[in-house]
Parts: structure tokens; C-alpha cells; sequence
């Protein structure tokens, strides 16, 4: 028996790219006016997995996670090549409309952002903008998503209070809740617990291996515990390169690349 | 700066602890050979009190071990090193534990004349201390071709001890009245070639801590 297990182990760590990929990235380059932020990513992010992105700062990483919904394209200066498609459509097509990308891929950011409305109107933020008035329909979408989020018990009792008033893990619970609430297909999440207490960051950990089981996600994290303890693959990002990408088991036990080594035992970045 | 210098540092110390480990060991055994060849009684007794300090010091090397994990959250090389810092010393332990067995038999033959010279048996024994010192220096330097060489090494103990074993039976049906005699010794002889299949195991550990890949000698 636990021969059989063993095996299974290894074959993990070996059976690289065996996944449903949900975004395929073809040698991607990005620059900030001359500095060549992005060069040549080339990766494949599955379905229904969570993919983290680790990397010392400035290695690109926030800046790959923010071409994934084209978000990056706010920056003025940007320039790219190459494409990044998204179950078979390059996103750069400029048939392929942003709005419709964003509503596909939801975004989770570091700091929690709710708007200064009530827990609920939070919620049925993104549902309204796509048209849904219907308040029975709202009041189920609001529901599930916090339910998704894991703050319904906690809040289902103050609703139409200020989501200010809420702690920031439940704040960020909220964002994730908002960002449910448009039922997306991909979720990023930059750094989501990095402006968090150790149990609300627990707490969303819980809830994003909840979560991967109906959604794509990619975290951005500096907490390298935390891209262990949570994720299926990870990305070691380097000076705008990925170094190494595999499985999270492989790259935290016994990484391939000297530099994914030092850099996850700590002795540089 | 050098980043992580205290949890280097606290590593090395954890590396210089199993060398000491093994090297009272190996005195231990060396000891307990010499006081069976020479039905030393004394000097089997001295072992027997010795192993405290042996047992004490595996718990320390645990002890630095639990601490690292706990307080560094080691990974990848770090992490295996820790690994096989808890694994080694637990082989050397019991290393340790066959010389005691070594001198309680030594003790229960007593001062019973031999039945025949020992000649063989410590010759394996050597061999199997040898085998430790090996072991160490490949821990030591994370010689993995180094470490690799003690399968083979641990193939002439296991010959030897067929040849001993065969011999021992043999003077079992020829002399039945030192039957008690006879049964301590072949039991010495289990020691000792158990005592080389633990230092394959150090070999395998240290395999593994260099290449983070399991790596079978005993087979």
C-alpha cells in the first residue's frame, strides 16, 4: 500500500503539464517605456488549480498577474509582444472586448478596496452593471457569493450596514464575495493576505482551497509558506524570467534551478 | 550580509553534533571488539555506561532538529538536511546500541576460554566500523560516489558473515556443551553485520540530502 502511494508521489513530481490549461502564454514581453519588465514568458496555467507566482520584488510578477485581465494596460508606457490565450482566444485581439475578458477574470487585490456602500450593494455591485434588477435574484446572488466567501454567518445579520465597518480579513472576504458575484472563471488574487492578521489570512488560504474547486486561480504571494501550503503549481519569477515553473511539491522539496533553490531557502531576495 | 547567517550557523552545528555522535560511536565499537577478543570485562562494562552520553546526544541532535523546523521553516536542501541530520543520528544510535549488545554478550561469556581464536569476526567488525567512518566522511564532505562505495563495502560484510555464521553452526554440533557460548557469538556476529547495513542507511540518507532522490544500497 504504501508502495503504491510512493509511486503516486513520484509520478507527480514527474508528469509535468498533465492539466486542462486555462491560459496558455506564449512568449510574452512587456515593457515599462525601456525597461523590459516581461521577456519571454512562456507557461501554461491550469483549470481549476491554484497557480502561484513567487518572486523577489520587482521580478515582474504583479505586472505578469495584471496582463492575465489586461489590467496592465492602464499603465500609459506599456508596450508588449507575444500573446496570452485565454480558453483559445488571444486576449489581445482587439475583437475580443476588455469588459468581456474582466467579467471571465476577477481580480483580488492586496489591500481589501470595498466601495464605501453597504456589505450588500458591495456584492450586487458587478450583477447590477450587468443588468440584473431584480432584487429576488440579487438577494440569491448576494447570498451565494458571501456563502462562496465564507463571511455569510458573520455579516448576514448587518447587510445594509457599511462594509467599512467590517475587520479587513472580512473586508477581503467581501472583495472576494464581489468578485464571486460575477461568477468569473479565473480569479487573480496579488498578494490578497498580505495586509492581514495570521487567521484572517488562514482564513482566506481555507477559502481559496475551497474555492479551486470551480475556479482557476493565480496568486501573486511574497509568503512562500503560503504558496506551499496552498498551491498546485508554482512560478518562481526572477528579474522579469520565470526561472522555474512546476509543481509546488517539486519546487519547495527539491527545485531544479540553484537560483529557485536559494531563492525559497532564503539566502537572496 | 550574508542572509540567514544565524540559521547557517545553528545547520553547522547541527552537522558538528553528528559528527561527534559518530565518533564516540565508533570508539564504542572499536571498544566493544576489543573487550570480546580479549574477554575484557571491564572494559565491556565502561561501554555499557558510556551509551548514556550517546543517547543523550541523539536526543540534542532531535532536539536542534524539532527547533530548526519549527523556528525556520526550512525548505528544499535546507529541509532535507535536517531530514537526514534526524535519520543519520538515529542510525548511529543504534550503532551505538550494538556495542552495547556486544559487550553484554562479552560480559555473559565471561571468562569461559574461547572455543577458538576470534579471528574473522573482529576482521568483519573492522570492516563494519570502517564502514561508519566512511559513512561520516561522506556525510561530512555530502559525498554522494563516496557514499555510493559503501553498497559494495557492505557486500563483503555480508559475505563474511555467511562464511562466520556456517562456521559457528558447524562448531555448534561438534561442541554442544558450549552451546551458550557459541549462540552469544553468532549473536555478535548479527550485531556487527547489522551494524554495516545501518551504515548504508547513513549512505542512502546522505544520497538523499545531496540529490533529493531515495537511492536503495540495502538491496
Amino acid at each position: 500500500m504504501d508502495i503504491t502511494i510512493n509511486k503516486q508521489l513520484v509520478q507527480k513530481g514527474e508528469k509535468d503539464q498533465d492539466f486542462t490549461p486555462v491560459f496558455n502564454i506564449n512568449n510574452l514581453n512587456l515593457w515599462y517605456g525601456q525597461d523590459h519588465a516581461l521577456k519571454d514568458i512562456k507557461f501554461d496555467i491550469p483549470e481549476k488549480q491554484v497557480t502561484a507566482i513567487i518572486g523577489p520584488s520587482g521580478c515582474g510578477k504583479s505586472t505578469f498577474i495584471k496582463t492575465l485581465n489586461r489590467m496592465v494596460e492602464m499603465v500609459p508606457i506599456v508596450r508588449m509582444s507575444g500573446e496570452i490565450v485565454y480558453r483559445d482566444k488571444n486576449i489581445f485581439d482587439p475583437k475580443y472586448g476588455v469588459e468581456e475578458l474582466r467579467t471571465q477574470v476577477g481580480m483580488v487585490f492586496q489591500k481589501p478596496n470595498p466601495f464605501p456602500k453597504s456589505i450588500y450593494d458591495n456584492v450586487a455591485y458587478g450583477p447590477r452593471i450587468h443588468g440584473i434588477k431584480n432584487k429576488k435574484v440579487l438577494d440569491e446572488v448576494v447570498e451565494k457569493s458571501l456563502r462562496g466567501a465564507a463571511i455569510w454567518d458573520e455579516v448576514k445579520d448587518r447587510l445594509n450596514e457599511n462594509a467599512y465597518g467590517l475587520s479587513g480579513g472580512q473586508q477581503q472576504r467581501l472583495c472576494i464575495a464581489r468578485c464571486l458575484a460575477i461568477e468569473p472563471d479565473v480569479i487573480l488574487m496579488d498578494e490578497p493576505t498580505s495586509a492581514l492578521d495570521p487567521i484572517s489570512t488562514l482564513k482566506v488560504e481555507e477559502l481559496v482551497q475551497e474555492l479551486k474547486k470551480d475556479y482557476s486561480i493565480v496568486i501573486v504571494t511574497h509568503n512562500m509558506q503560503q504558496a506551499a501550503r496552498i498551491s498546485d503549481r508554482t512560478a518562481f519569477f526572477l528579474n522579469g524570467e520565470v526561472v522555474e515553473y512546476t509543481d509546488t511539491s517539486t519546487l519547495f522539496s527539491n527545485p531544479s534551478d540553484k537560483r529557485t533553490e536559494d531563492y525559497i531557502t532564503g539566502r537572496f531576495g | 550580509m550574508v542572509v540567514r547567517e544565524n540559521f547557517q550557523l545553528q545547520l553547522e552545528e547541527m552537522k558538528q553534533a553528528i559528527v561527534q555522535i559518530s565518533k564516540l560511536t565508533e570508539e564504542a565499537l572499536e571498544l566493544s571488539v576489543d573487550a570480546l577478543k580479549n574477554q575484557d570485562l571491564d572494559k565491556a562494562l565502561q561501554i555499557i555506561e558510556n551509551d548514556n552520553r550517546i543517547n543523550v546526544l541523539e536526543d540534542e541532535i532531535n532536539d536542534m532538529a524539532i527547533l530548526l523546523i519549527a523556528k525556520q521553516a526550512p525548505v528544499a536542501s535546507d529541509l532535507r538536511r535536517i531530514i537526514a541530520a534526524i535519520k543519520i543520528s538515529s542510525d548511529i544510535e543504534r550503532m551505538a546500541d550494538f556495542a552495547v549488545n556486544i559487550a553484554k554478550s562479552t560480559i555473559r561469556i565471561g571468562k569461559e576460554e574461547l572455543i577458538k581464536p576470534l579471528e574473522e569476526l573482529p576482521k568483519m567488525a573492522h570492516h563494519a566500523i570502517n564502514m561508519l567512518r566512511t559513512a561520516t566522511k561522506a556525510y561530512i564532505d555530502e559525498d554522494v560516489a563516496l557514499a555510493k562505495e559503501l553498497g559494495e563495502l557492505d557486500d563483503f560484510v555480508d559475505e563474511t558473515y555467511g562464511k562466520i555464521i556456517k562456521e559457528l553452526l558447524e562448531l555448534m554440533t561438534q561442541h554442544p556443551e558450549q552451546l551458550s557460548q557459541i549462540s552469544q557469538l553468532l549473536f555478535v556476529c548479527r550485531y556487527i553485520e547489522r551494524t554495516a547495513d545501518h551504515a548504508t542507511n547513513i549512505a542512502e540518507s546522505i544520497i538523499f540530502l545531496v540529490k533529493g532522490k531515495r537511492y536503495g544500497l540495502n538491496d
